[in-house]
């Protein structure tokens, strides 16, 4: 098949994936909107398989086959509060794969220019015209492989920008990996979600930067492979400790961060490889990435050094002593405040995902639904460890998404609201991002359930939330406080309302 | 210290300060109590039952005054008592300081230190010890009990093999502490329960309780109750008419009326006047809680019942706690109990009289020689803080200088950043190749297109846009597709993994968004 017809699949595909991200702006749509990409996906695939230069066709396919295999027993058995993980170990795949296509790249550098030598000849000398490269004489040439035509034909600056790009893209996949790996472990509960640094702190990682940044001038100016391999574990070290000092409910951020990322790799990787399908993916991928660390940041009114440099800082000046007592309830007094109310808003946080409460909350919703009440839920956008990670587990527990509002949506109807329960969130109820502008959270958008005419947060203990500051809505005339797990104490108010 | 409790001289009064519970409990913070004997005896309490709570009984009054520091009691002292009284006691009972100035000036004389019960402000943390609420929720319970004692009939509707019962009709008149506590026991007994307040904001409550709130057609700027501490205040005379208007008009229809309207430190408001009396059917009752201060109904006598010519039964009664004296002592004490807890911040039987203190200050009529009647308006307000000052209103003018000022710096920012973005472009353009040039076009359009894109994404499909973007990053399948085939067997082996890799996540990624897109449902 001819190139150019490859060439044309790949814009059929582009425009695909371009289609698929723009559906997700409703839930039909999006329903349809998967399938673009399912089918761009594809399209992409087939048309390099049978593309010109594609060797070990068989192979191929197998090895795909074997991937689908996984996914698909990953896909199928993952629980929707393990979303998280299984987005950031997704990560880490991409990572490492475009850290193995820029080797195969550099690999393959070196071999064209073997080659050049054995015939007598300079990779990248240029012709009289002072345009294109001279080449290999053709029956060397017709001898290779598509990739490596692909490189035997550039010129020495085209070659400079190529191993430009392959740094690039393995320098920023190799953090994407060990950074995902241990964002996984850090959502899995298998690497203490603590911000923690080594000693010498942020000052280790301007180190490998720098001494990145030296590796590749070095590989540029052909100091050889092992510099780029250098540069790879330094890039490695760097994922690992940047991602070691981010605390666990700045994870949203951290995600949709490690998420544009691999698209900039993959973007890098294609420039390399001169594709331009790549390069359209990678960019929309990176650019949806940023956009979602923006969002995040901006909900939690901290800019993206702030949260990269890791946990809260100190207070600006005296905080507002909390006065008050917070006065507990128990499951009958809730069930009997829920019993006379008409309009009910929930408020789930990450402490939901943890006691695993959704069915139960959605059940709650179910009964007091068919009393006839109005129910609906409040997300605020860093509610949970993945951005939309709570209208996620809403969903799978069957709660409607029309009842599921955002923030801003919602911040508003809270005066008319007779109950707020607060599920397993602090932070993003806390009155002093309003109140107090000494708090470390002065500024952060909140949802403002304290003005509902009565609040239940459903709670483990007396402690703080992730900032580490006390929160006055637990000490309010109007607020009661539920102890306990959170899918315990739903149990029994279920048990209260029939 | 020691608190003692006398017998209460007014005549009919059965009700005690002090019950074997509270005892026990004032033991515990450190005091030792004593009572005058007999004085629990109507409240169904032996001096026996006293002795085995660990108090002394003691023989009579002038012994009991002699001995106590703290003296606790139901009723306002008579001149007498007060007399029996010495500098530095602390008397605790009902005062009404506003009717008994010359009482008053007496205890403050005397250097007595009087804490009026009736005096207890209404806020959340006084609750406790608010005896005029608790015993207005009994006057409230007994007055539909004497109603149904003077009453012919049932309360609930019936239909026996005897014939049909119709059910009784309820009005009650001032949706207060007492008045719900009746409309409850009404409505439980099985009457239908109607109920009336010039306060709009109660009806919610009143219908909680399971009767009908009596609407008035009648607009008024309403002053906010929460403004007067939770109590009624003077209602204008248009609203006094069309009030009512609306009695007379409800008036034959009732079969019993309670009447509990009063508005601190005043003649009770006439509501019930003659004519609705004559107008209702005999053997109807009517209850006046308020017949101490005057009654609802003038007809009412005070501490009397009686039977109007038409056949009405007109109860003044104001000992209604009285006759429930073991749930009334009981829950008086328990009031006396809390202040007294209030007062022992240590628990070490030693009174600490805080004036700094709201409710101590509020409720103290005299200490240390001086009337300190009417107390100062609480530091804490009763309801809620003050609204917040709204934000001062533009002109049209100033929103629109705002608007432009806005448009500008909003232009202004992008113009900057395009600059700033064109710059960097030329700046590219100028070192590299057209070949890599071509490829940098289309890297420009993508991520302008992706930001485009993105920002419409709904964001409860965040979490499906990330698994969706995780599938298609996987697009670098295909760089590894293209090396795979190279006569290189460590690119071979690399572009293997890779493929696999990116397969994994391809299909993984897709599936687990399909999966999560098919349970958003709508209701």
């Amino acid at each position: 098949m001819e190139f150019g017809f490859t060439i044309a699949a790949y814009a059929v595909a582009a425009v695909l994936f371009i289609l698929s991200l723009g559906g997700l702006s409703g839930q039909e749509s999006a329903k349809r909107a998967v399938w673009y990409g399912i089918v761009g996906m594809a399209i992409a695939v087939v048309a390099t398989l049978i593309g010109p230069g594609q060797g070990l066709f068989i192979a191929s396919l197998v090895l795909i086959a074997l991937g689908a295999g996984v996914g698909y027993q990953l896909a199928t058995r993952v629980q929707m509060t393990q979303m998280p993980e299984l987005v950031a170990i997704m990560h880490s795949l991409v990572g490492l794969a475009a850290v193995f296509v820029g080797f195969n790249a550099d690999i393959m550098i070196n071999n064209i220019s073997e080659i050049y030598e054995a015939n007598n000849l300079v990779m990248g000398a240029v012709a009289d015209d002072g345009y294109t490269a001279i080449g290999l004489p053709k029956e060397v040439y017709d001898g290779l492989s598509s990739f490596g035509q692909l490189i035997a034909k550039k010129t020495n600056v085209e070659i400079n920008i190529l191993k430009v790009e392959l740094v690039l893209g393995i320098w920023i996949g190799a953090v994407t990996f060990t950074g995902s790996v241990i964002a996984y472990g850090k959502l899995a509960g298998k690497v203490d979600t603590s911000a923690k640094k080594l000693p010498g702190g942020h000052l280790l990682n301007a180190g490998a930067a720098i001494l990145s940044l030296l590796l590749a001038i070095m590989y540029l100016g052909g100091a050889g492979s092992w510099t780029l391999v250098l540069l790879t574990l330094l890039a490695l070290f760097i994922g690992y400790h940047l991602i070691m000092g981010i605390g666990g409910a700045d994870m949203p951020v951290v995600v949709s961060m490690l998420n544009s990322y691999s698209g900039w790799a993959a973007a890098a990787i294609g420039f390399s490889l001169g594709n331009d399908l790549l390069i359209v993916v990678g960019a929309l991928v990176g650019s949806s990435g940023a956009i979602l660390s923006y969002i995040m940041c901006k909900a939690m009114n901290r800019s993206f050094i702030s949260v990269i440099l890791g946990g809260f800082g100190g207070p600006a000046g005296e905080q507002m002593a909390v006065e008050g007592e917070q006065v507990a309830i128990d499951a009958d007094g809730v069930a009997q405040a829920l019993d006379e109310a008409d309009s009910i808003i929930i408020i789930p946080g990450y402490g939901m995902a943890v006691a695993q409460a959704q069915q139960n909350v959605a059940e709650l919703t179910r009964r007091l639904r068919a009393k006839g009440k109005a129910v609906r839920f409040a997300i605020h956008p860093v509610a949970g460890r993945l951005p939309g990670h709570m209208n996620v587990l809403l969903a799978e527990a069957k709660v409607p998404y029309d009842i599921v509002l955002e923030m801003d949506e919602i911040n508003d109807d809270f005066p008319d609201t007779d109950i707020a329960i607060v599920i397993g969130s602090n932070d993003i109820v806390n009155p002093a991002a309003q109140d107090d502008p000494n708090s470390p959270i002065a500024g952060m958008p909140v949802l403002e359930c304290w003005k509902a005419k009565q609040v239940f947060v459903s709670k483990r203990g007396q402690g703080t939330g992730y900032s580490g500051i006390e929160n006055p809505l637990f000490f309010k005339d109007n607020t009661r406080m539920f102890y306990g797990d959170a899918k315990k104490s739903l149990e029994d108010l279920l048990s209260r309302i029939t | 210290m020691k608190i003692g409790t006398p017998k209460e001289v007014m005549k009919g009064e059965a009700r005690v300060a002090m019950t074997p519970e509270s005892a026990r409990q004032l033991q515990k913070l450190g005091y030792e109590c004593i009572i005058e004997s007999g004085a629990g005896d109507a409240a169904g309490y032996n001096d026996d039952t006293y002795k085995d709570a660990g108090v002394e009984v003691v023989k009579t009054a002038a012994a009991l005054w002699k001995a106590a520091d703290v003296v606790a009691k139901v009723r306002p002292p008579t001149e007498a008592e007060l007399k029996k009284s010495r500098e530095g006691q602390l008397l605790i009972s009902f005062f009404y300081p506003a009717q008994n100035e010359k009482l008053m000036q007496q205890a403050a004389d005397q250097g007595t230190s009087v804490i009026a019960m009736d005096m207890v402000p209404r806020i959340s943390r006084a609750q406790k010890m608010d005896a005029l609420s608790s015993m207005a929720n009994i006057a409230g319970y007994r007055a539909v009990i004497e109603a149904g004692n003077n009453f012919g009939r049932f309360f609930t509707g019936q239909i026996t093999a005897a014939g049909k019962v119709p059910p009784a009709k309820v009005l009650v008149v001032g949706a207060g502490v007492a008045g719900l506590a009746a409309i409850g026991t009404s409505t439980s007994l099985g009457a239908i329960t109607y109920a009336f307040d010039v306060r709009p904001e109660v009806a919610e409550q009143v219908e909680s309780m399971g009767a009908e709130f009596v609407f008035l057609d009648f607009e008024e700027e309403q002053q906010d109750g929460a403004a007067t501490g939770g109590y009624a205040s003077v209602s204008s005379p248009e609203f006094a008419a069309a009030q009512l208007a609306k009695f007379r008009e409800l008036a034959p229809d009732m079969d019993i009326v309670i009447t509990t309207a009063l508005i601190p430190n005043r003649e009770a408001p006439e509501l019930w006047t003659k004519d609705m009396v004559e107008s209702m059917k005999p053997g109807s009752v009517i209850v006046d809680l308020a017949a101490e201060k005057g009654g609802n109904c003038k007809m009412t006598v005070m501490d009397e019942k009686i039977v109007t010519d038409n056949g009405v039964t007109i109860i003044g009664y104001t000992d209604f706690p009285s006759r429930m004296a073991t749930q009334s002592s009981n829950l008086y004490a328990t009031n006396i109990r809390h202040m007294m807890t209030d007062l022992t911040p240590e628990k070490d039987g030693q009174v600490v009289h805080n004036m700094e203190d709201d409710v101590i200050r509020g409720a103290t009529i005299a200490h240390e020689k001086a009337v300190t009647f009417p107390p100062p308006p609480p530091k804490v307000q009763a309801i809620a803080a003050k609204p917040k000052e709204k934000a001062k209103e533009l002109t049209p003018e100033e929103k629109r200088e705002q608007e432009v000022a806005a448009f500008k710096a909003q232009t202004k920012q992008q113009v900057t950043l395009l600059a700033i973005g064109a710059a960097l472009v030329l700046g590219v353009g100028l070192v590299a190749p057209a070949s890599f040039m071509q490829h940098f076009i289309v890297f420009v359009l993508s991520v302008f297109i992706g930001f485009q894109v993105i920002w419409n994404v709904a964001h409860s499909l965040h979490t499906p846009l990330m698994a969706v973007t995780n599938a298609i990053s996987s697009i670098v399948i295909l760089g590894a597709l293209i090396q795979i085939g190279s006569s290189s067997l460590l690119i071979t082996l690399l572009a293997s993994l890779g493929i696999f890799m990116a397969a994994i996540n391809i299909f993984g990624g897709f599936l687990v968004t399909r999966r999560m897109l098919a349970m958003f449902q709508k209701s």
